[in-house]
């Protein structure tokens, strides 16, 4: 009788990169909902229209680039770029910006360099710095949870401000926006106040302003449910946010009046999110162990260094850009001992 | 005993409970065995029968002309009917020598058995490795690596420990498993041979705690007395920790050195079967001529371990193992992880067959399409020689085999870990099979070139010194005749005088001069 040879394993192989792109956009479903609660419809008017523009942006250049594209689809990363995009910026942000982010995300910062698995940059934040730093106006407004509540604004509402960028009649975009906590922090340090006078604001929780504290929560229980699958290592983030509180913490232990709290850094902003979803990349981040360390120390203290004296209220975007650089050096320099080698590296 | 763990490795579930539910069976003597001539690394044995000639059981029939080889023996008696090119338990499915025997059915052993040596402690270490080496005895945990040649002792290396490796961590294979509970005692007995060989004072003898079974049997066929030379050891089941190295950092929490061998931390590490084979060899003269084979999988009918002769054709042990099963489209020779799919049922067993896996599509279906790897470094989560799979990966890719090398290609024990977890599909291992193979290739071209280019030179040197001695014979001739010139010698004197003496003659001639000479002096 014969037989189909093939190379082992032979047996059912474990993963598939479509698999865990998937598991992946699971775990964003918690911290969108609770978003989409907070931010009201326009959270998810986001996420539908740039996974859409990012699957259309990914079909055409697999297609120019004479790929397969349905098993190339399958592997959802596209999806993923979209939502990850999406969650970045703000609300109601017009549809334009979205398909210029995404565009850039998917087409420049994925498919110029190859596709999947050769991007150096991390396709979502590439699409989100560059709509960042050319329509500052747009990129600013973030809808604040009372604000939505008495404009109480419709699905169709929300889906029209986007499409056609203006506000539905006898609304005013400062009646709905408010600053991010981030902003506010800056803005309010800017202006003299101390870090305390911030934080005793009625919009702020324990740590940050309340609904940033719970979408942080329901991000991180997704994180947390992706280390548990295995589909991400612990390294990153949790160097990352560790990193982040450290450096905040000595700043803040150092002046209180002047540097907020570790808690805030971390549960302000893209901390979270990023530490979990964004940094963990695989394609751009370092891939040895003590590599993927050394990454999330450097986009803890980046994002802490842009936050405090940079120009941009966030800095999680730029400094997981700025790391995925010199990922491939840290790969180089912190390879790991090799069974029956001595540390130097000789056998 | 404190246990260590090795880095990375599977956890993989066993399906050793298929094979093991049905006892041992003994196979009868098929009609036709095909005994290829190679069976071992190393190099390929002597023939040195010829076609019709009779043979008795274990008579010597492929004869080791190397160090590193095995002989090969007939498995039973019968008739030498040719020396065929037979397919070969190989993954190219390519056709290799074999002696095919026709049986009698007698399984008639001959006059030139070997003697038994039930008196094995007064034998010395030396006799001891020469039997091993004449019964054909090679590494029966797949790799069949001539056994004789890894019980030699190594030149200021002194063995202490002994470590029997009834591990069997891959998936599927249970032959050990089988052989550990149906012959504690003849195991434990070859171990303390072997032992003896190379002047251990412990043996180590680790089994998988997935194992129970045989776990217990050994340790109930430990005698009291012994509690403290043999140790029977549960270690936890964590697929490779049946490789050598693995085992041993098991075992000792100690690495094997990259380019070392276990001897250097002055342990040697042996195979349950290969341990039994050098037991049956020296008490009963009996080389190496059958063995265990876990016929298993969910391609077949009654999954069970077979003891079966060397060199019967798989298909009559699928045969005895109740046949396949309806759509079976793989049969794989070894486990899973590391074992390969052979092309044909008509490979005949031979030393390293642990285990016949067949499998149909829904069991294993084909692998999905290859993606580019997104290097999320699972691979380098489960490499238990604490690689970097995924820069191997890329270097193969690219060629580029000095780099590969830097990463520890050669380190590489080809388990299979990171090729299982990739979720790109990326055959990983055959990429560093691909690299090993370029990286010998080239270093047997430049063997061969620095050979070639070796004997040009000595060529060229070889012609420019004979030309040089040419001339040196020359300008040393032409001196002496410059010499002989300038020096008056006695043969220039009696020239002279010869010539004086021509002279004197021709001056008398000319008184009377004949008429051409005189032409010609005109």
């Amino acid at each position: 009788m014969r037989f189909r040879t093939c190379t082992s394993p032979h047996i059912v192989p474990g993963h598939s990169v479509g698999g865990l792109m998937r598991q992946v956009l699971y775990a964003l479903v918690p911290g969108t909902l609770a978003m989409t609660w907070f931010f009201g419809w326009g959270v998810l008017v986001n996420v539908v229209l740039s996974v859409l523009f990012a699957v259309m942006f990914e079909a055409l250049m697999v297609a120019l680039r004479r790929r397969p594209v349905m098993a190339t689809l399958g592997d959802s990363s596209a999806v993923l770029a979209g939502w990850l995009f999406a969650l970045a910026v703000p609300p109601l942000t017009p549809v334009w910006v979205l398909l210029i982010g995404t565009a850039f995300a998917i087409v420049v910062a994925k498919h110029l360099y190859g596709g999947l698995g050769y991007n150096p940059f991390n396709p979502a934040m590439v699409g989100y710095v560059v709509v960042l730093v050319s329509f500052p106006r747009e990129l600013s407004l973030w809808p604040s949870p009372e604000g939505i509540m008495e404009a109480s604004l419709t699905f169709w509402q929300t889906l029209q401000t986007t499409l056609t960028g203006r506000l539905p009649d006898g609304m005013d975009w400062d009646a709905i926006t408010r600053a991010s906590p981030l902003d506010m922090m800056r803005d309010s340090l800017v202006a003299g106040q101390t870090v305390t006078e911030v934080t005793r604001s009625p919009i702020f929780g324990s740590f940050s302003q309340t609904e940033w504290e719970w979408a942080g929560n329901l991000f991180l229980l997704g994180g947390i449910w992706l280390l548990y699958r295995r589909v991400i290592t612990w390294h990153i983030p949790v160097s990352m946010l560790l990193s982040l509180a450290i450096i905040a913490g000595v700043f803040w232990v150092f002046d209180p009046d002047q540097f907020a709290s570790p808690a805030f850094h971390v549960f302000s902003g893209a901390a979270i999110i990023g530490a979990f979803f964004i940094a963990t990349d695989p394609v751009s981040a370092a891939t040895t162990p003590r590599g993927r360390i050394l990454f999330g120390v450097g986009i803890g203290i980046l994002t802490y260094v842009i936050r405090t004296w940079g120009g941009y209220p966030d800095g999680v975007a730029f400094a997981v850009l700025l790391m995925n650089m010199v990922a491939p050096t840290l790969d180089h320099y912190t390879r790991p001992r090799i069974f029956g080698h001595s540390r130097d590296g000789h056998g | 005993m404190q246990l260590h763990r090795f880095h990375g490795g599977l956890k993989l579930p066993d399906h050793k409970a298929e094979s093991t539910a049905r006892p041992l069976l003994t196979m009868g003597v098929p009609k036709f065995l095909y005994v290829p001539l190679s069976q071992h690394i190393g190099a390929q044995t002597e023939c040195v029968v010829q076609p019709g000639d009779r043979v008795t059981k274990g008579q010597r029939i492929g004869q080791a002309k190397d160090y590193i080889c095995a002989n090969v023996h007939a498995p039973t008696s019968g008739w030498i009917r040719g020396i065929v090119d037979h397919p070969v338990p190989h993954p190219s499915c390519l056709s290799a020598p074999c002696i095919q025997i026709e049986t009698d059915g007698h399984d008639q052993w001959g006059e030139d058995r070997m003697e038994p040596w039930p008196d094995w402690r007064e034998r010395d270490p030396r006799s001891l490795r020469e039997r091993v080496r004449d019964a054909g005895i090679v590494g029966m945990g797949g790799a069949a690596f001539p056994t004789a040649v890894k019980l030699n002792p190594r030149p200021g290396k002194r063995i202490h420990t002994l470590v029997v490796n009834g591990a069997e961590c891959e998936p599927y294979i249970s032959c050990d498993d089988m052989l550990m509970r149906t012959h504690p005692a003849a195991i434990l007995e070859g171990a303390r041979i072997v032992a003896h060989m190379v002047g251990a004072q412990r043996v180590l003898f680790a089994v998988e705690d997935n194992k129970p079974e045989a776990l217990r049997a050994l340790t109930d066929a430990v005698p009291g007395a012994e509690r403290d030379f043999i140790r029977v050891i549960s270690i936890p089941s964590l697929y490779p920790t049946g490789g050598e190295r693995q085992l041993i950092q098991v075992l000792s929490g100690r690495e094997v050195p990259s380019a070392g061998l276990p001897a250097d931390l002055g342990m040697v590490c042996h195979n349950t079967g290969t341990v039994k084979a050098i037991r049956d060899a020296v008490l009963h003269g009996q080389p190496l001529i059958s063995r265990i084979v876990t016929v298993t999988g969910p391609g077949i009918r009654e999954p069970r371990n077979i003891e079966a002769l060397i060199g019967t054709p798989f298909a009559d042990l699928v045969e005895a193992a109740g046949g396949y099963r309806p759509r079976v489209d793989r049969l794989v020779m070894g486990g899973p992880m590391m074992g390969f799919a052979v092309g044909d049922d008509a490979v005949p067993v031979i030393k390293g067959t642990n285990c016949l896996l067949a499998t149909r599509p829904e069991d294993t279906p084909p692998p999905g399409p290859v993606m580019p790897c997104i290097r999320c470094g699972e691979c380098t989560r489960v490499c238990p020689a604490n690689l970097l799979p995924q820069q191997l990966y890329w270097f193969a890719k690219g060629k580029d085999f000095d780099a590969i090398q830097d990463y520890g290609l050669f380190d590489c024990i080809e388990c299979g870990c990171c090729a299982h977890v990739c979720p790109s599909n990326i055959p990983l291992v055959q990429y560093y099979r691909f690299a090993k193979q370029e990286i010998w290739g080239r270093e047997k071209d430049r063997q061969k070139a620095d050979l070639a280019r070796e004997r040009f030179e000595f060529r060229q040197e070889r012609q420019e010194r004979e030309e040089r001695e040419k001339a040196e014979r020359l300008a040393r001739k032409k001196a002496a005749l410059a010499k002989k010139d300038s020096e008056p010698t006695d043969k220039k004197a009696a020239i002279e005088d010869a010539i004086e003496r021509a002279r004197a003659k021709k001056a008398a001639q000319a008184t009377e001069p004949p008429p051409d000479r005189e032409r010609a002096d005109n």
